[in-house]
């Protein structure tokens, strides 16, 4: 049974839910870092912290889930990656407590200049976590982490073309999902004019995403021709022209306020932009080194699979929960 | 599956990655402790409030809930931080031994969730359940917060005790990850940790109020604000103790080389002294009082016992023993200063059904949090520095793990800086948090908010 397969399938689907809803988290930092001073900002702060207060630590929890599942399933390749981006990965783990930690002291905290600094770590940390964790991204795809532990350089394989674009991109791609994402809120919220100023901001950075990604895919034919060869062939090339096709599509769907089903198509762009890289990418999962080699012996991957099984039954009718209760229509409820 | 570690590491970097190590495990691990016995005390108070209507119990438990979904922000991002230092520093440890230890680990990914999408669920939901249903929300999060110690602890108890593996030149050719996962070390180590999280959030919640009640603040909000959490701690402190003797065994029985420089054993002899006290000096223990034959009578029922001594083996394969022996003596020491006032208030209950009435005893709970906080880091101490120099016990050297990329050093002060701000931050919230009047979390904070107290 390719149990490898599976997991790596598992990782690659945790990944995707974690750029979707951790990514949609950032996205809201990024929001509130260019909403403007605190009391212009104000509305825009609440609603960002109002619809991400309840499930970001929800929807942190899947990258642990990738990080945990690259070391168990392909354990020299995550001694790799590690070794090798020590630097970004360093900032993106500074990030993480920064942005983490500030949006629980915000909350509680309710003097004016404590809520602007903890915002600001917040919202500053919100667009270099993902900027960063781009980088690596660009890292693994521009083939500039070989097998082995810390043999690739630790400077140029994160500054590069590819990975400063991916970077980009993926600070793009949080704000647009965020910016996506408020617009519904916003108009649950019963909110008609903080919906139109967040659909004037997905409609802006959808724009800016789809043009980084065209630049994007113009840096790799040079600068990593042998994943952008991969991207326009079978069977990449299917999953690449649906997240163009659903990205254009949301733009449209955008400028016609139909804001629940731009949320899927928004969505399943960015989901088969990050299948397309997988499966290009397949069967290397690091430059000369196929999976089968670097998978795992057999009884921890089905060990693994059992319990990623367990995880599916237990997390996703709670995850849902978790979603129903705070998306349901509270207006009511307001006082 | 190809590691290969022949890059000579710097030694200052080598230390670097250890001390960074020591430093965001050692400050997860009091803050990963709330995690585990906050939600217990918290839901207790919430179940006392329905029971009793006594307001009092309501208002602790929604002041207890926003404390601890600071906590929880907090410990989640310095769990994370610790899983990506699995190979940032160590990644020769993960490399290879990676798969042999990832199904806790991904049980624990499991667990951790369950515990955050409840704790959603849990700290913002008051208004949108009813109350039966709310608290029921509390107990997965009581669950995977006591699973998730459970399997990670697992984990580090394989570093302890390696097993379910096979190894040939370097690569890993079978694994029973069951087996890894239940190695010895880990029944001991676990129940030891899970109740050491129960005294640290009892003591240092109780702690707290002790110290209102020592500025005058004497009214029953405080009293029962005080009496949950200290008779949460005070109970499972006797436990513990009997655990910690149960640990020591298994310390004396699997790793020998522990015990001596937790003792300050350096020759092997029968009818070993327990040293109290003392400090290593030239392979000697000075200035300790020894209780001649205690150790052996202590670690194996027999005042005749024969205790490994260090001399046993390389100097080169020995644990610093003044820091193990010195966090031993601490961990013991600060345990039974604890039961000290556990007895105590027993005592008082038993006479009157009241707390002790001399200020001392409100004065030395006002510092037990602290004390159990010490207790924890000195017994962690033991723990990891005595397994050193080996990161996995017999089989792999920390210098062997640790990442050979150049300037950890450098990211060990970057690091050490941003856990400086987040130290002052969470202290300064949490103080504010106890100050404050309860800003309502929800709506329905109404019921509480006309209450006198705020």
């Amino acid at each position: 049974m390719p149990l490898a397969e599976l997991l790596m399938a598992a990782m690659w689907i945790c990944l995707t839910a974690y750029a979707l809803f951790g990514g949609a988290d950032f996205g809201g930092g990024f929001w509130d870092l260019i909403a403007g001073g605190a009391e212009k900002g104000r509305p825009q702060r609440n609603l960002i912290e109002h619809s991400i207060g309840p499930i970001w630590e929800a929807n942190h929890v899947w990258l642990i889930f990738v990080i945990i599942l690259t070391w168990t399933v392909v354990p020299s390749v995550f001694a790799a990656v590690s070794s090798t981006l020590y630097i970004p990965l360093t900032l993106v783990a500074l990030g993480i407590i920064a942005r983490g930690s500030a949006f629980a002291f915000r909350k509680v905290s309710q003097k004016l200049w404590q809520q602007r600094l903890f915002g600001g770590a917040f919202a500053l940390s919100s667009v270099v976590t993902p900027f960063f964790l781009g980088t690596v991204g660009g890292a693994l795809a521009s083939e500039r982490v070989p097998p082995g532990i810390a043999a690739g350089d630790p400077i140029t394989s994160w500054v590069n073309p590819t990975s400063l674009a991916s970077g980009l991109l993926a600070v793009a791609t949080t704000a647009y999902l965020a910016a996506v994402y408020l617009t519904h809120d916003a108009r649950r919220e019963g909110d008609p004019a903080l919906a139109q100023a967040f659909r004037r901001k997905a409609l802006a950075s959808g724009v800016v995403t789809g043009v980084l990604a065209v630049l994007e895919l113009l840096i790799l034919a040079t600068d990593a021709p042998g994943l952008f060869r991969q991207l326009l062939s079978m069977p990449a090339l299917p999953f690449a022209a649906v997240s163009l096709a659903a990205g254009v599509a949301s733009l449209i769907l955008m400028s016609r306020r139909s804001f629940l089903t731009v949320r899927l198509s928004a969505a399943l762009a960015v989901t088969a932009l990050l299948w397309s890289w997988g499966i290009g990418q397949y069967p290397n999962v690091l430059p000369g080194l196929p999976l089968a080699d670097a998978s795992a012996t057999e009884s921890v991957l089905l060990a693994n699979s059992i319990a990623v099984l367990i995880a599916g039954i237990l997390v996703i009718p709670s995850l849902w929960w978790l979603y129903a209760i705070f998306q349901r229509d509270q207006s009511a409820n307001r006082h | 599956m190809f590691v290969d570690v022949v890059v000579q590491v710097q030694p200052l970097d080598l230390m670097a990655a250890r001390l960074q190590m020591a430093l965001s495990l050692g400050w997860h691990i009091i803050v990963a402790c709330f995690g585990v016995g906050m939600p217990v005390i918290t839901l207790l108070a919430e179940w006392r409030g329905h029971r009793t209507g006594d307001l009092n119990y309501r208002l602790l438990a929604r002041r207890w809930a926003r404390v601890m979904g600071v906590l929880f922000a907090v410990g989640a991002v310095s769990g994370t931080i610790l899983s990506f230092e699995m190979g940032l520093l160590w990644p020769g440890l993960m490399g290879v031994y990676g798969e042999v230890i990832g199904l806790p680990f991904t049980l624990e990914g499991v667990a951790f969730f369950i515990e955050a999408i409840f704790l959603g669920i849990y700290l913002y939901a008051w208004d949108r359940l009813p109350p039966r249903t709310h608290m029921l929300t509390g107990i997965p999060v009581i669950l995977a917060g006591i699973a998730s110690a459970f399997f990670v602890v697992t984990a580090n108890a394989w570093m302890q005790q390696p097993t379910g593996f096979d190894e040939e030149n370097g690569r890993i050719i079978a694994v029973d990850p069951v087996a890894a996962m239940f190695n010895p070390a880990a029944p001991p180590q676990t129940v030891h940790m899970i109740l050491a999280a129960f005294m640290v959030t009892g003591f240092g919640m109780a702690s707290v109020y002790a110290f209102a009640m020592l500025r005058g603040r004497r009214d029953n909000y405080h009293r029962l604000g005080f009496m949950l959490p200290f008779a949460v701690a005070a109970a499972v402190t006797p436990v513990q103790i009997g655990v910690g003797d149960w640990a020591a065994h298994f310390v004396a029985n699997y790793q020998p080389v522990k015990l001596a420089a937790m003792e300050g054993i350096f020759e092997t002899q029968r009818g070993a002294p327990l040293h109290l006290g003392g400090i290593a000096v030239d392979g000697e223990m000075q200035y300790a009082i020894e209780i001649p034959s205690g150790l052996s009578l202590l670690a194996h029922f027999d005042p005749n016992a024969e205790v490994m001594g260090l001399n046993e083996i390389p100097e080169d394969a020995r644990p610093p023993v003044n820091i193990v022996h010195l966090a031993f003596q601490a961990m013991v020491g600060g345990g039974f200063a604890l039961l000290a006032l556990s007895v105590w208030m027993a005592i008082a209950w038993k006479r009157r059904k009241d707390l002790p009435r001399s200020d001392w005893f409100l004065r030395a709970v006002s510092l037990s949090g602290l004390i159990a906080v010490v207790c924890l880091e000195a017994g962690w101490v033991v723990t990891e520095v005595g397994r050193q120099p080996w990161i996995v016990f017999g089989v792999l050297r920390t210098s062997d793990a640790v990442n050979p990329a150049p300037g950890l050093f450098y990211g060990f002060i970057l690091v050490s800086v941003v856990y400086l701000f987040l130290t002052v931050a969470t202290l300064y919230v949490l103080r504010r948090l106890a100050k404050d009047k309860p800003i309502p979390l929800a709506p329905q904070e109404s019921d509480v908010t006309g209450y006198k107290i705020i």
